[in-house]
């Protein structure tokens, strides 16, 4: 009994151990850590969108706000430089940027916003129900600052950006130290992959 | 900015009574902590009924220190604590304190071993041969007294290894299996360290071998405790990449971090000494009490 227990547990190591990376990375690997890309939102054009819709694409995930003075701005300014360093795999790309500000953003705003960086980045929002679910999935939360007098708060949100393969599988955490040039040819190999381990 | 203000503003009115309800309500739900915690709590309570009935002295400290500990687990594994611990650092701290040392500690001074028994064999119950045997070996292994002093500062050091800590950070089921590994580990290394009996009769580490397993734990502790507080750099960013429950400058959040891992582990440390000592001098007194009442008869 013990000995049968010591060996599943032995196998169940290897196989755990075998689920590790292969690739070579610039940004950290998130395979079999988190689970795949999971939702239902509203698109900046008003449609409801689910994760299914993007599946067949290289998916960038990124949460944020647009009244965003730091992170996103510069976020979505990298992975735009990155994508136009690609310029023959973007159409294969789709970079979903997730305001979880759904107070102040509106349709609108989002699409504006969005369309100052590349017309790859959608903009999505949704109730807060829908929102912290799929912020609690990726391991993240938001949360807001104190208005100041003119009734601007800021929000406070994950910095990470997450990738998933055509498939959906969770794949790559990009962080903030990644230069574009690495971000696309992270992008690169993981539309190449497609949906293969 | 306090983490009340998330829940003010306009976008999530809700009544104050839903607001509260949350802080009792688990961050995200779980089947282990919801089958564990009835489940010891029955055994323990059933236990103290047999002990009375077979007119053992249950009295009132044991089953506060056992009852408050445990609670005090599930607070921090299964309500709202759990947010925080996930998206703070020094909370999570917090948290590893509660499951490591206090909460446990006190579970191991309620004597459960005792209770838990005493329910069972009322029950008539027999666990299959093979069970019992799977279950006493690794316990056995975990108390040994250099392997489990190791292992008690060694689960410590593995889990706040930077690497090692942002994996448990992303993933959910790393997540549980440091936090249920870190409680387990508490537990079996106090009830060794806590247990009432003569270590003759219970088959564990004597008492002298136990200051020696506080001492040798104690220092590791404090040296790492000290490296993570004065440390200027951001060793754990998995909470700067996830977002923090509410805005605290990482530095500050590291810091408190650091002397939640340092000081009152320490404190406990030096408290499980004093129980130990006072077990000794309760042992030498009966020793000579004995000896005297030898005496006395001709």
């Amino acid at each position: 009994m013990s000995s049968k227990l010591l060996v599943s547990v032995i196998a169940l190591a290897f196989v755990a151990g075998c689920a590790r990376e292969s690739h070579e990375w610039h940004a950290k690997s998130i395979r079999g850590l988190m689970p795949p890309l999971e939702f239902t939102l509203t698109s900046e054009n008003g449609q409801e969108v689910s994760a299914q819709d993007y599946r067949g694409k290289t998916v960038l995930l990124f949460f944020g706000y647009t009244n965003c003075p730091d992170y996103c701005p510069t976020t979505l300014s990298r992975l735009k430089l990155a994508l136009d360093k690609l310029p023959d795999l973007r159409s294969q790309v789709v970079i979903l940027f997730v305001s979880v500000d759904p107070k102040r953003d509106t349709l609108e705003y989002l699409r504006q916003y969005t369309s100052n960086f590349a017309p790859e980045v959608i903009g999505l929002t949704g109730s807060m129900k829908a929102l912290s679910e799929l912020a609690k999935r990726y391991r993240t939360t938001f949360s807001y600052g104190e208005p100041d007098e003119h009734g601007f708060y800021a929000v406070s949100h994950g910095i990470a950006v997450y990738a998933f393969d055509t498939a959906g599988a969770a794949r790559l955490m990009m962080l903030q130290e990644e230069k574009p040039d690495e971000i696309a040819a992270d992008i690169k190999q993981l539309v190449e992959l497609g949906d293969s381990p | 900015m306090s983490p009340g203000m998330v829940l003010s503003t306009p976008a999530t009115t809700r009544r104050k009574s839903q607001v509260l309800l949350e802080w009792f309500l688990p961050y995200r739900f779980s089947w282990l902590a919801v089958t564990f915690f009835p489940l010891v709590a029955f055994l323990y309570a059933a236990g103290m009924l047999a002990v009375r009935q077979r007119g053992g002295h249950v009295g009132i400290a044991r089953p506060l220190a056992f009852f408050v500990g445990l609670l005090l687990c599930y607070i921090v594994l299964h309500t709202r604590f759990d947010y925080y611990g996930q998206y703070l650092f020094f909370m999570h701290r917090a948290q590893h304190l509660v499951l490591h040392h206090v909460g446990a500690m006190l579970m191991a001074l309620g004597d459960p071993v005792l209770f838990w028994g005493a329910a069972i064999a009322k029950s008539g119950l027999r666990l299959p041969r093979g069970v019992t045997a799977v279950l006493r070996f690794p316990v056995a292994v975990l108390q040994h007294p250099v392997i489990g002093s190791f292992v008690f500062v060694g689960i410590i050091y593995f889990w706040l290894t930077p690497s090692i800590h942002f994996d448990a950070m992303l993933s959910h089921p790393l997540y549980l299996l440091m936090n249920w590994s870190m409680f387990i580990d508490g537990l079996l290394f106090w009830l060794v360290i806590v247990d009432r009996r003569d270590p003759l009769v219970s088959g564990l580490p004597r008492h002298g071998t136990r200051l020696a397993m506080i001492l040798g734990t104690l220092v590791p502790q404090i040296v790492l405790g000290a490296y993570i507080t004065f440390s200027r750099s951001d060793i754990y960013d998995v909470y700067s990449v996830c977002g923090r429950a509410f805005p605290i400058l990482p530095e500050n959040d590291q810091l408190y971090g650091g002397l939640l891992t340092w000081i009152p582990p320490a404190m406990m440390m030096l408290l499980a000494a004093l129980i130990v000592l006072s077990m000794i001098m309760k042992a030498s007194r009966e020793e000579s009490g004995e000896i005297q009442a030898g005496t006395a008869s001709p």
